[in-house]
């Protein structure tokens, strides 16, 4: 249990996300994932290049910066999903609410369950709606009964706000789904483990405009009780849902600031030239 | 039990499965070598390999493997007339003429030619292409090499067709269209830029096929006869060495006897040349595939 | 001049295909000529007899059917555990490659071999005798190469992002691959199955090789009942001089090539079913 997000009161994390302003208290979260020097390979290439960030407790970060910046490399180093990728080496530590997760004795699975992900492409198993939700209980042995399990496929397709619109054929196949319900469906899917932190990777690309704006409202639900790390080549998106910013560039981070002042006045110029559409 | 535990458990076991293929083949040799071992105990390897008469049924006992050999090539040979060209040409049509409603079509066929059991097709060489060849060659034998090796042809071509089809297509678009684009024809192209370029390829399918020949029994035990003769007279009966593998085992030769082994000797050699054929092969396809795939 | 010799090529092409097609319509049509009119239910439920118009295939095809489907019992499980390991495991180890290669050779090896080591191994030195549970293992050793290339490449079509949507959610390597991977190959993997078994069923070398003896005067009753099968009654029937046993033969053969046809069909329905459900 990671008792520094649970301090943040839930009052301050609400008041402070009122949109376009952004209250100065909030940016004081504790940090729940810390970064330090982080480098990372495929093979003999660097992707990723002396990375340090801070991620703060129940607020949004985006990453933002052109395609194959790195970006979702860096986002799947936080639940180590790059270990499934033969050749790949990471250097640098990253640090989740103070433990190394890079350590000889983690067990991945158990990283994995704090730090859910939701990926680009929403990618549902070919089972039923239920299924596809109660997979993550079933095989972490997380509830007891079947009561229980219903409860919590339930709860989870409520705070994914995808329930009201599956209750009644929660035996059907999922990919029967539209593309937004199916990402509300995996991200609920994500949510039913309890994570702590919820890795986004460009959640919203595959969607049309109305889907996108359901997942963003969403994710401002969600950051109450979850530290939510989002990737996105979207830069209004990244604009309206995150409080904090990071912007890649070759691997490396150009710039780290909370974003209304990254988007308003960006400390380089590369961002500037980025945010403001003039490269990239 | 922990998930880590069960993890590292299945992990092995899965392992194991996969070695078995490992352990079929050394068990594959391990038996051949064992008897064969014993075998060339009593007939010097020698005499075994160079001799001219194998009658070891017989009183007169000879173990010179030399007529199998012969028999083996000649029914070979004869397969590898019909199949190899036959193939090729029918690979080349499907790869560089044929529509795609033509292919989709043809290649499932193609794959029930090479489905059909062997024993079929054995049936098919003794009672119909050999009374059928009888009538314009009425010297031509009940048993002989020449209707079994046409059939054992006819069976290999799918084999042939589809693994060179599969290296023509797979010589990139781009050197197909610069020969086009110097107005060469068709047949220009195919045959001077496809077949060259997925040469390796082609030699890989052709040698696979060789081998498939090699090993064919049942065509040759049913239609080609039992008398192991050294000829290149493809009218009279002959034996292979799988028709002699099936000969021995079909009367009850118990084991232990020099018989008994002579079957493991021959399989042994049979072997041999195969996977030999087989390796030669595969390093073929490989560096085929680092060419282009 | 150069436009003829590409007709005149094109033409000859076409021709060794059309041969080849040709020659399948006649082996079927002569087949049929020769047999067709000994097929009747009395074939089928007749045992072997000296008397060839009172022989029936009865032994032969209950003998066939023990014979594959204790096959397919033992090909199943190792071919498919051999190919996830080669899949998913170990595809960057020097052995993987070894055994690969190995199994790639194996493939090419004659049936008559298998017959050899199944006469060595399983008869003589297990004790197994002349049993179908002998045939059976032999036969299995020689369709595993087929069922492992088959389910490998039914393993391949499992999209990534369904193995990352599992790992995502804490689930180990085995818990993916027996919880999401394995159920969407299957039908490639059953498919796979089925065209290997429906070759093993026309082999008659092997068989012949571990001493199936060609006169059992009854069905099998067990794996270690002694037995004959479809084939190699066949193969008996063409070697008598009599032309009365070449129409049993060829009557044989039809029944031998409805089993095959069936058994493919059945593998078409098998993938197209499952693919539909896939999709739903």
């Amino acid at each position: 249990m990671n008792v520094a997000s649970r301090t943040v009161p839930a009052s301050l994390s609400g008041i402070a996300s009122s949109r376009g302003g952004h209250p100065p208290a909030e940016m004081n979260a504790p940090v729940k994932i810390d970064v330090d020097g982080l480098n990372f390979y495929y093979g003999s290439k660097r992707a990723l290049d002396g990375i340090a960030v801070q991620i703060r407790a129940n607020l949004v970060t985006a990453f933002i910066g052109p395609s194959g910046c790195g970006k979702s490399t860096f986002l799947r180093t936080l639940n180590r999903m790059n270990d499934i990728i033969p050749g790949t080496r990471v250097e640098g530590t990253v640090l989740i609410d103070g433990r190394s997760i890079y350590d000889s004795g983690v067990d991945v699975v158990q990283l994995r369950r704090k730090v859910g992900m939701v990926f680009q492409k929403s990618n549902p198993f070919p089972k039923s709606i239920y299924e596809n939700v109660a997979y993550g209980l079933r095989i972490n042995g997380l509830v007891k009964s079947r009561a229980e399990m219903a409860d919590r496929v339930e709860e989870s397709l409520r705070q994914a706000a995808i329930w009201e619109e599956v209750k009644d054929r929660l035996q059907e196949s999922a990919l029967a789904l539209s593309g937004g319900q199916q990402q509300r469906l995996c991200i609920a899917r994500a949510l039913a483990i309890r994570p702590e932190i919820l890795l986004m990777d460009e959640p919203a690309s595959a969607l049309d405009p109305i889907a996108t704006q359901r997942i963003e409202e969403l994710i401002y639900e969600l950051k109450k009780k979850y530290t939510i790390v989002i990737v996105t080549h979207n830069m209004q998106q990244a604009a309206r849902v995150s409080d904090f910013t990071a912007f890649f560039w070759l691997g490396r981070i150009v710039e780290f600031d909370r974003t209304d002042k990254m988007f308003t006045a960006p400390a380089e110029k590369l961002t500037e030239d980025y945010v403001t559409g003039r490269c990239g | 039990m922990s998930t880590r535990t069960l993890e590292w458990i299945v992990e092995r076991m899965l392992f194991l499965c996969a070695l078995l293929s490992v352990l079929t083949t050394a068990g594959i040799i391990g038996v051949l070598a064992l008897e064969t071992f014993e075998f060339l105990r009593e007939v010097p390897v020698w005499d075994f390999l160079t001799g001219t008469e194998w009658t070891p049924l017989f009183s007169n006992r000879q173990f010179g493997v030399l007529p199998l050999i012969v028999g083996t090539v000649l029914v070979s040979s004869i397969a590898m007339v019909v199949a190899l060209p036959m193939g090729l040409l029918a690979a080349v049509y499907l790869s560089e003429y044929a529509p795609d409603g033509v292919r989709r079509v043809v290649k499932p066929v193609l794959e029930i030619l090479a489905g059909v059991p062997t024993v079929v097709y054995g049936y098919f060489a003794l009672t119909f292409v050999t009374p059928l060849l009888q009538q314009v060659l009425p010297t031509l034998s009940g048993f002989n090499a020449l209707s079994p090796g046409l059939v054992m042809g006819l069976m290999i071509m799918p084999l042939v067709s589809s693994l060179s089809e599969d290296a023509m297509q797979a010589v990139p678009r781009g050197l197909r269209e610069g020969s086009y684009a110097l107005g060469a024809t068709r047949m220009q192209t195919a045959l001077k830029v496809v077949v060259p370029a997925a040469f390796s390829g082609i030699t890989a399918a052709f040698i696979l096929a060789v081998s498939r020949a090699i090993g064919e029994t049942m065509i040759v035990a049913i239609a080609a006869g039992q008398q192991p003769r050294l000829t290149g007279n493809p009218f009279v009966p002959i034996e292979t060495m799988t028709a002699y593998i099936v000969q021995v085992s079909l009367g009850d030769t118990p084991q232990g006897t020099i018989e008994y082994r002579t079957i493991f000797a021959v399989g042994m050699l049979l072997f041999l040349m195969t996977f030999g054929l087989n390796l030669i092969s595969t390093w073929l396809r490989e560096r085929f595939r680092e060419e282009y795939v | 001049m150069r436009k003829q010799a590409d007709l005149l090529f094109h033409a000859v092409s076409l021709a060794a295909l059309v041969i080849a097609l040709v020659a399948l319509a006649v082996l079927v049509f002569d087949i049929v000529a020769d047999g067709g009119s000994r097929l009747s239910w009395q074939f089928l439920t007749n045992i072997a007899s000296r008397h060839p118009e009172e022989a029936g295939v009865y032994h032969a095809l209950m003998g066939s059917i023990w014979v594959i489907l204790l096959t397919g019992a033992l090909a199943l499980p190792i071919g498919v555990a051999a190919a996830v390991y080669l899949e998913e495991y170990g595809t960057r180890s020097r052995l993987a490659r070894f055994i690969e290669l190995n199994i790639a050779n194996l493939a090419a090896v004659p049936s008559i071999i298998y017959g050899l080591l199944g006469l060595g191994l399983f008869v003589r030195f297990l004790g197994m005798g002349q049993s179908v549970m002998a045939g059976a293992s032999t036969l299995a050793l020689l369709a595993l190469p087929v069922v492992i290339l088959s389910t490998r490449e039914a393993l391949r079509t499992v999209p990534s992002t369904i193995r990352e949507g599992s790992y995502a959610l804490g689930a180990t390597k085995w818990q993916t691959i027996w919880n999401q991977v394995l159920p969407m190959a299957l039908p490639g993997i059953l498919t796979g199955l089925i065209l290997s078994l429906s070759r093993a069923i026309g082999e008659t070398a092997p068989l012949i090789a571990i001493g199936a003896l060609t006169y059992i005067p009854f069905a099998p009753d067990g794996i270690w009942s002694k037995f004959t099968v479809l084939p190699i009654q066949i193969f008996n029937w063409v070697s008598r001089p009599q032309p009365e046993f070449k129409v049993n033969a060829a009557a044989g053969i039809l029944v031998l090539l409805v089993l095959l046809v069936s058994m493919n069909a059945v593998a078409i329905v098998v993938r197209d079913r499952f693919q539909r459900r896939g999709r739903a």
